[in-house]
């Protein structure tokens, strides 16, 4: 079996928490910049560096990715900056698995499986698409132009695992090279 | 015969020798052949049987409207049925074999069917089959069955995998030929985001086979540059092999791509289906050859012209030495000067106009070819190859003039534009009585949700048969679709083409047009469901007079071919037999697929193990090894029991019952719905949504609540804790995490959008560990850590801590009756936590169970459970459940409806418990019988089973039901229908059956 066309990775040590909380409040933006050093990221879109970033979810709910092990600190940080505004504040690394596709025809591989438009002009680098990946629920973002990070639940993480190696098995490439 | 010509063939190289096999004969072909061609090349020109008559049949035609040559393909998990051997490409390797012969192609018994074509007219089966009616179902049905269907049904499971490919783009071009190219090169200059579809393995269309010139090139060479011009834009993007399969509402548009069909086994998808979004389709689908309706004109050799041509030019294949060209139009001319150029023979052109052809009929006249004009062809001879015509006067009835022997004969009634795609989504036609050919009308497009048209037509698809028309036409009409996208056209110099003045066509319905019943019930309209020009006129005189109607009585164009070849002269012959015109007969429904396409293709990766996606709890893996007995829940897949040894399921659950009542089990409940609501609303708002108070429980309680719908009735239960304040986390059962999530967020919303109350589902957040029995605390306290004592942790309180190491929620709550403690851990650490649990408890018995032994430690303690007393027309208080339902609150979801007449009413089927006499177990869902029978001569019935199962603990049946008035009729005996008819007592008796005072469970 030869090498798949864009690799596929799932990616440990990687926490996630949502944040339920009025985005456009000040407060809010406020305190999440305190808390993690971040601003809260335009409509559908995703600030990202590296394993911390923030990723727009809906006008109301934001997520938090930092390394597991800032992960209690964040959580805390959140919740006490949080405190008095109307938030909630979730863990939920556990819930989730992370995968990550790397690889020039990466946009290709999401186009399998994810009925959004992955061109670039319709999805820059910077956005966060909350969608399906085949029949269960997903979002992603770039880490960087050839770089994607994909999130679901962690019940279907075999699923996606599968349905990700069978997308990227070598020959079923969508354009030649 | 037919052969391969020494030299020419533009799509074969002849540098790549093919092996194929056709019925066990091998074969030789080229790269670049299909089936087809390849076969033809090997004079294997019988390449079927009829379905209905089983008549000999050849190939008639050259792409995807070829209605004969369908093959069985492959073998075992690459095997297919009904390919088309015009549009399956030849590989070395190929297995193809005929279908719906028997014993063999050449000697097959079903034709005597053919025999008795006189007692098998169109409607035979619909006559023949209704009397006597049980008939049917035991003789008829079974034979006809047997010999439904061309192809064989697969048997074995596919070898092959398929995907889908979203696409989104501006304009999506639906084919590759002259017209295509040219609208991609005018979308692509604008900068729009074009996708190019071209169904063939080749781009150009026909125009290099006619010997088109584009702009002063050779149309070849018109198309090779343009192609380069295409693939060097980065906002096109161009495929062949990929079919324009259907159009649908809102700019949706399939693409069926045959990736490796033709490449068998090297690993690649076979099909890929397109999912493309776009916001204008333009169809540059061309036209189909009709054919001629003549006695004999399904004999193999009888063929498009255009076909014929397509065999010499594209792939070097002389049908035969002697081509009989027979029209109504200029253009099989070429097929003649084609033919004659390739050094094969054409003893006549057989032209039904009387003043015959322009300017082709002077150049085949020149180069001396014999014409005959205002000729007909009165009947083909012979059987499994034709081996002469006989002409006659078109305007007579079929008196043979001359008999002319002949191997091939290449026949043209007009051509046909490919409508399909622009009337999938309900593009109107209009009929062109000069060009006798339902067009497009582009003042009728299909409408998209603004109410404008979003499918373009050009070139021969919208009726333009000539290279300058085709130019003229596609840049008027891209140029319109560029404004109407708000592009900027670019800069392309106006092309045209070198046309031949041409004659006009004569429409030939019938040929000879006075032909006799003895030649109409030998011409063929439709060939792959063998229906005639007498077989429609039959239909019209029986008053089958709407075009459906009579499509449906005679099955004509209802065979896989959809009537590309035989729905136009078929109609013409309805409007006919009915004096009436052609237009005001109409056309049948064009349904998507253009073509046949997979199934697999649709199913795309959703095959095998990603068939469905199964959901795993973090203990999946550790279940599967120790032999968990599965069940589906949802998506989720939870042990049902986990069997040893030789033990039976049965015997596993009953074993777990009494093990978990008198020691230790565990049971994974991750499953549950776990929901964080929180809020300074959230007391109110839960308060809404649960039929009890939750405002008033305390942080560090847990309360059980039931939640109805808006029209009372009862949907999840689950136990309620208070975290804080300000925070609550709802318990769901497994199958309502989602439903009951999304039924917060629609009422927070919709309805309630000014409540400060948010919700997370932090269902797959937590692992959770039912420990139960009574040994429940012991194990916990073993492992140790947090105080589990009944004083620090009391029934219906929950605390948080640490168990073994692991931080921890644990909740004094039971559904079982026993001491019960469910644990939730991070799901990371869920599979750590429940092997030290099963290590630890070795010594206290600990034991595993599942659903099933949960289900029936409930129904001891007469706990009901969503799905099993509940069936979407039950309310709480049909359950007895009045206690949880609040009289203080002012509102609650339900309460209304709970209120109305029918919902408060005493008559309404009440929760009991039901004991057979026996000690046997009543069936799941059977009726109690009652005096009487009802208006519809039924048994009346007073009551049903919910829940019912042998209990281990107590060693007989019990079971849960709604009866009439049952709470009232504590003792009574109830006969309950058994499936033979013979009844089986029970008594009504309380639905807690085992520790009704709650003693095991508060210790």
């Amino acid at each position: 079996m030869s090498e798949p066309y864009v690799s596929v990775a799932r990616l440990d040590g990687i926490a996630m928490i949502t944040v339920r909380a009025d985005l456009a409040d000040k407060a809010v933006v406020k305190a999440v910049k305190t808390s993690t050093g971040m601003t809260v990221p335009a409509t559908a879109s995703a600030l990202m560096d590296g394993d911390s970033g923030l990723g727009w979810m809906s006008p109301d709910e934001l997520l938090v990715v930092c390394p597991e092990t800032e992960r209690a600190a964040t959580v805390d940080g959140l919740t006490a900056n949080l405190s008095k505004s109307h938030a909630l504040v979730v863990d939920v690394s556990d819930a989730r698995a992370v995968f990550e596709l790397k690889g020039a025809a990466v946009r290709d591989v999401l186009a399998k499986l994810v009925p959004t438009d992955t061109h670039t002009d319709a999805l820059p680098q910077n956005a966060l698409r909350r969608t399906r990946f085949g029949q269960v629920a997903g979002a992603f973002w770039f880490q960087d132009a050839t770089t994607v990070r994909i999130v679901c639940f962690r019940s279907v993480a075999d699923y996606m695992h599968r349905m990700l190696d069978q997308s990227t098995a070598a020959g079923s490439e969508v354009f030649a090279t | 015969m037919s052969t391969r010509l020494q030299t020419g063939g533009r799509l074969i190289d002849r540098t790549t020798a093919q092996e194929f096999t056709f019925n066990g004969k091998r074969f030789k072909g080229f790269a670049g052949d299909t089936l087809a061609s390849g076969l033809l090349a090997n004079d294997q020109m019988l390449m079927g049987r009829s379905f209905k008559y089983h008549r000999p049949r050849g190939v008639v035609a050259s792409g995807a409207e070829e209605p004969n040559a369908l093959f069985n393909m492959g073998e075992d998990g690459r095997f297919e049925p009904n390919a088309r051997a015009t549009t399956t490409e030849l590989f070395d390797g190929l297995t193809a074999g005929s279908q719906n012969h028997f014993p063999s192609l050449e000697f097959d018994i079903g034709a005597i069917n053919a025999k008795l074509s006189r007692f098998l007219p169109a409607g035979f089966y619909y006559k023949m089959f209704i009397h006597p009616r049980p008939f049917w179902k035991y003789v008829y049905e079974p034979f006809i069955r047997q010999s439904a269907g061309l192809g064989k049904a697969p048997k074995a499971r596919d070898d092959d995998h398929y995907e889908h490919f979203y696409h989104h783009c501006d304009v999506a071009i639906v084919g590759g030929g002259i017209a295509g190219l040219r609208a991609a090169l005018i979308a692509g200059q604008a900068g729009l985001r074009v996708l190019v579809l071209e169904q063939t393995a080749h781009w150009g269309g026909r125009g290099p086979v006619d010997g088109a010139t584009v702009g002063g090139q050779p149309a070849a060479d018109w198309v090779d540059a343009t192609v380069a011009d295409l693939s060097a834009m980065e906002n096109v993007v161009m495929r062949t092999r990929t079919m324009g399969a259907g159009v649908y509402d809102h700019g949706y548009l399939l693409g069926y791509e045959r990736v490796a069909d033709h490449t068998p086994g090297d690993g690649r998808p076979r099909h890929r289906l397109w999912r493309v979004r776009t916001k204008q389709i333009v169809t540059a689908t061309g036209a189909i050859e009709r054919p001629l309706a003549f006695a004999g004109n399904d004999i193999p050799g009888v063929m498009l012209a255009s076909a014929v041509r397509d065999y010499v030019v594209n792939y070097a294949v002389s049908p035969g030495d002697r081509t009989v060209v027979v029209t109504n139009n200029d253009d099989a001319y070429r097929t003649a000067l084609a033919i004659k150029d390739a050094g094969l023979d054409v003893p006549a052109i057989i032209d039904a106009r009387p003043e015959g052809g322009g300017a082709l009929m002077a150049q085949a006249i020149e180069a001396g070819i014999r014409v005959e004009t205002g000729k007909g062809i009165a009947k083909v001879k012979g059987g499994k190859r034709v081996t002469g015509v006989g002409i006659c006067a078109q305007a007579g009835e079929g008196a043979v003039l001359e008999t002319i022997p002949c191997d091939v004969v290449a026949m043209s009634g007009g051509w046909s534009p490919v409508v399909h795609l622009w009337s999938h989504c309900g593009g109107k036609l209009f009929w062109d009585d000069a060009a006798a050919m339902f067009r497009p009308d582009a003042s009728k497009p299909p409408l998209g949700s603004d109410g404008a048209g979003f499918v373009t037509v050009v070139g021969s698809a919208d009726g333009h048969l000539h290279t300058t028309d085709i130019l003229a036409n596609t840049a008027d009409a891209m140029g319109a679709l560029v404004k109407t996208l708000g592009a900027k056209p670019g800069k392309l110099p106006a092309l045209s083409g070198e046309d031949m003045p041409e004659a006009p066509l004569a429409p030939v319905w019938m040929m000879p047009q006075g032909a006799s019943y003895a030649l109409r019930s030998k011409a063929w309209l439709d060939y792959q469901n063998d229906v005639k020009v007498s077989d429609v006129q039959l239909a019209a005189q029986e008053g089958f007079e709407s075009v459906e109607h009579a499509k449906r009585y005679t099955t004509l164009g209802m065979a896989t071919d959809q009537g590309k070849l035989s729905n136009i002269n078929g109609l013409a012959i309805l409007s006919q037999s009915l004096n009436s015109d052609i237009p005001s007969v109409g056309t049948t429904t064009f349904r998507p697929p253009y073509h046949p396409i997979s199934m697999s293709s649709l199913a795309g990766e959703a095959t095998r193990d990603l068939f469905q996606p199964i959901r795993k709890t973090p203990m999946h893996d550790w279940h599967d090894a120790n032999g968990a007995d599965w069940e589906p829940v949802g998506a989720w897949r939870r042990p049902y029991a986990f069997p040893r040894g030789h033990e039976t399921v049965e015997d596993a659950v009953h074993r777990e019952v009494l093990n978990t009542r008198e020691r230790l089990g565990l049971l994974d409940a991750s499953t549950l719905g776990k929901l964080i609501v929180k809020g300074p609303d959230a007391g109110k708002f839960l308060d809404m949504l649960y039929t009890n108070m939750m405002s008033t429980l305390k942080p560090g309680r847990c309360r059980y609540g039931l939640m109805c719908n808006e029209n009372g009735f009862l949907v999840d239960d689950g136990v309620v804790a208070r975290l804080d304040d300000d925070t609550f986390l709802c318990h769901t059962t497994s199958g309502g995490a989602d439903s009951i999530h999304a039924h917060m967020e629609e009422w927070l919303q919709t309805e309630w959008w000014d409540w400060k109350v948010w919700v997370v589902n932090a269902t797959e957040q937590y692992a959770q560990v039912a420990v139960v029995g009574p040994n429940a605390r012991k194990v916990l306290e073993k492992i140790g850590g947090m105080n589990v004592s009944k004083e620090a942790l009391p029934f219906m309180g929950w605390a948080d801590g640490e168990l073994g190491g692991i931080a921890c929620r644990a909740y004094r709550i039971s559904f079982s009756g026993e001491l019960s403690y469910e644990i939730a851990v991070p799901a990371n650490r869920g599979l750590e936590f429940w092997e030290m649990l099963v290590d630890a408890g070795q010594e206290f018995g600990v034991m595993p169970y599942g659903t099933e032994a949960l289900h029936i430690m409930r129904a001891e303690k007469g706990f009901i459970m969503i799905g099993d007393e509940t069936d979407g027309t039950v309310i709480p208080q049909d359950l007895g459940l009045h206690w949880a339902i609040s009289k203080k609150k002012e509102d609650f979801l339900g309460k209304r409806a709970q209120q109305r007449s029918f919902m408060d009413n005493p008559d309404r089927w009440q929760l009991v418990g039901l004991e057979t006499v026996d000690g046997s177990v009543l069936g799941d869902g059977m009726l109690a019988v009652a005096d009487g029978s009802n208006e519809n001569g039924q048994r009346n019935t007073q009551g049903r089973v919910t829940s019912t199962y042998h209990s281990p603990t107590l060693g007989r049946g019990i079971a849960m039901g709604l009866v009439k008035d049952g709470p009232d009729r504590m003792g009574e005996m109830l006969d309950f229908m058994k499936l033979d008819g013979l009844t089986v007592k029970a008594k009504i008796v309380d639905p807690v059956f085992f520790d009704p005072e709650g003693e095991k469970q508060n210790v």
